[in-house]
């Protein structure tokens, strides 16, 4: 299938990616490109195939309920870009009351 | 027996293991030997506890720029501890005190996990992968971490934010990826192991290129636990080595079952060194149809039927199989990955790690931070993936994919009645030049095309080489050629034993040669 840019940018909308125009313009032909090679899929009759997720039958694995310490949490924050109150702390989610 | 004028970084792991254990070096002395040909061959300052590869710009044209950081003192210290336990009479494991070279896609402890991306530029993991502590449990010593095409996206190691690596044997071509400078580390000496990730053929086409031996394990036995997920249901790691046996002594040490990696599986293959040398005397070896023929070079072609020839002359059955599906792998394998990657990569936001680019609300930071941190090769696959997974796609793409998958699967196992092992040319080309593959996604794509079938069964699969071959494009050139083994699902030992025998039957020395290859002795 043939994207078209209005396509693109739904699907970087999608994906949360902030693409420029010029993005847009060059992802449009490689994408449907891509796709193109990737329905070759289709040609295969697989009705009532089983999909596949992993090589192994699913196998149960269980392990004795036994509390272990997580790590620690000033490990972790140490990582994030905004910390406030032991919490990571984002921009505004829900818009300001009119 | 060492040769006459090869030093510390010539041996093979198992080579120096036995020097080691003889106490006739050190783990530090051999750490330093290795730190020293690092500092020569692959540009960087050693100077400090860690150091740094340079900006990409100013990389030397004559530089390997295998590592994105040495973690140098961190090494020292620990190859000094080993070196007074081994003193003090404490008993270590086989590859106590060798040195390797991690790909940073693997999270270790203190040291910066980057992933080849700017997006997790600067971030330090705050614990150890499962495959990381399993090195550190057998004393085997991590000098650092290698460069790789971005979350392991790529076939060249050219996606990478850090500036490309280069092969050992022609510093103006490319070392293959995603794994290449895990690959290219090995190839120029500068590590006698290291440990790449496969997901599509990421540890096995950098070792075709680059003159080594590499394999993916049997998906799930080796734990996923802190490797940075690309697609969850295919991603491998696996060792780098210069012999099959080296190899071989890598997997056993990380293939462990792991509580904290939900799709690890509690079985293991048989002992892969009890029966390494018994031979291929009677193996029946199946020679796949669709893995050959148009789209593969005349120079692999001919050294993969030479291959086979070897084969049976070691008394080995070569019967022909068919995979009448493997034609479809690669399509399917481009829904799969991308797939996967777009749910997996959904979680660098700006907001837990990695870096972030402020605006006025969430969403907006969101997806400004992605577009700054991610390059056009991971964009391109969370875009494709993002798609096919998006509301009306899901049944044409992901799920007849998954199908796809399934008949693959079946097809391995038909051909498994016929045949002990498959093989095949790794990839189908030798290694190419710069930039030159970088423009057509597709192209880069189709260097996947032998490798990717093994993925999607999940199956054991290694490259070892097969012998040396032109490039089309520079007569007179002669450049690595792969051979891969496949075997049946926790058949590992066998891939082993088949490839080990025509290692020792080809003599093959891995030691980058040619106008271009990396210089100083060895």
């Amino acid at each position: 299938m043939s994207l078209s840019a209005d396509e693109v940018r739904h699907v970087a909308r999608l994906a949360r990616l902030a693409l420029s125009d010029d993005e847009v313009t060059d992802l449009a032909p490689q994408l449907s490109g891509i796709l193109g090679y990737a329905e070759q899929v289709g040609e295969v009759a697989a009705e009532d195939v089983t999909p596949t997720v992993h090589p192994f039958a699913p196998q149960d694995v269980t392990r004795p309920d036994d509390p272990r310490p997580s790590l620690p949490r000033e490990d972790i924050l140490a990582s994030a870009p905004e910390v406030e109150q032991d919490r990571f702390a984002v921009p505004r989610i829900v818009a300001e009351e009119g | 027996m060492v040769p006459e004028g090869v030093s510390l970084t010539g041996l093979s792991a198992a080579q120096l293991a036995a020097k080691l254990a003889a106490e006739e070096v050190s783990s530090r002395e051999a750490v330093d030997a290795h730190l020293d040909r690092i500092a020569a061959t692959d540009g960087g300052t050693p100077d400090g506890d860690v150091w740094a590869a340079p900006p990409a710009d100013e990389l030397g044209p004559d530089h390997v720029h295998a590592f994105l950081r040495v973690t140098a003192q961190a090494a020292r210290d620990h190859a000094d501890d080993i070196d007074r336990r081994r003193v003090a009479g404490e008993e270590l494991g086989p590859l106590a005190g060798v040195p390797l070279a991690l790909k940073d896609v693997l999270t270790m402890r203190g040291a910066p996990t980057t992933c080849g991306s700017k997006m997790l530029d600067g971030w330090i993991p705050p614990y150890d992968a499962t495959v990381t502590e399993l090195l550190r449990e057998a004393d085997i010593v991590v000098l650092g971490k290698t460069n790789m095409d971005e979350f392991a996206m790529g076939s060249s190691t050219e996606n990478s934010a850090f500036g490309d690596t280069r092969n050992p044997w022609d510093l103006d071509r490319v070392p293959g990826g995603s794994s290449g400078g895990s690959a290219a580390a090995v190839a120029a000496l500068q590590a006698p192991l290291s440990i790449g990730t496969d997901t599509g053929g990421s540890i096995r086409q950098p070792a075709a290129l680059t003159g080594l031996v590499g394999a993916k394990p049997t998906y799930g036995t080796v734990s996923r636990r802190g490797l940075v997920a690309f697609a969850s249901s295919l991603d491998q790691a696996g060792p780098f080595a210069r012999t099959v046996e080296d190899a071989a002594r890598l997997q056993t040490v990380i293939q462990r079952h792991d509580p904290r990696d939900s799709t690890s599986v509690t079985d293991r293959p048989p002992d892969l060194l009890e029966h390494l040398h018994d031979g291929v005397d009677g193996l029946r070896i199946g020679v796949v149809r669709e893995l050959q023929g148009e789209g593969y070079e005349p120079g692999v072609e001919q050294t993969f039927q030479v291959a086979l020839e070897r084969f049976a002359a070691l008394g080995a059955e070569i019967v022909e199989v068919s995979l009448p599906h493997a034609p479809y792998g690669l399509p399917a394998y481009y829904l799969i990955a991308p797939s996967e990657c777009s749910s997996n990569l959904a979680r660098f936001d700006g907001v837990r790690y990695g870096n972030r680019v402020d605006a006025p609300t969430a969403e907006e930071m969101n997806a400004a931070t992605r577009a700054a941190g991610f390059g056009p090769e991971v964009k391109r696959r969370i875009m494709i993936g993002t798609h096919a997974l998006s509301s009306g796609y899901y049944d044409a793409y992901y799920l007849q994919a998954s199908k796809v998958r399934t008949l693959i699967a079946q097809d391995f196992r038909a051909a498994f009645e016929t045949a002990d092992v498959l093989v095949s040319p790794t990839s189908p080309s030798v290694a190419f030049g710069l930039a030159t593959k970088t423009a057509d996604p597709i192209a880069m794509y189709l260097n996947d095309v032998a490798t990717v079938p093994a993925s999607l069964a999940g199956i054991p699969a290694l490259s070892l080489p097969a012998g040396l071959a032109e490039a089309p494009d520079a007569p007179g050139s002669a450049l690595p050629v792969g051979l891969q083994v496949m075997a049946p699902l926790l058949r590992d030992d066998l891939m082993y034993r088949a490839a080990w025998a025509f290692e020792q039957d080809l003599d093959f020395a891995p030691l980058p040669t040619g106008p271009r290859a990396v210089g100083g002795a060895a």
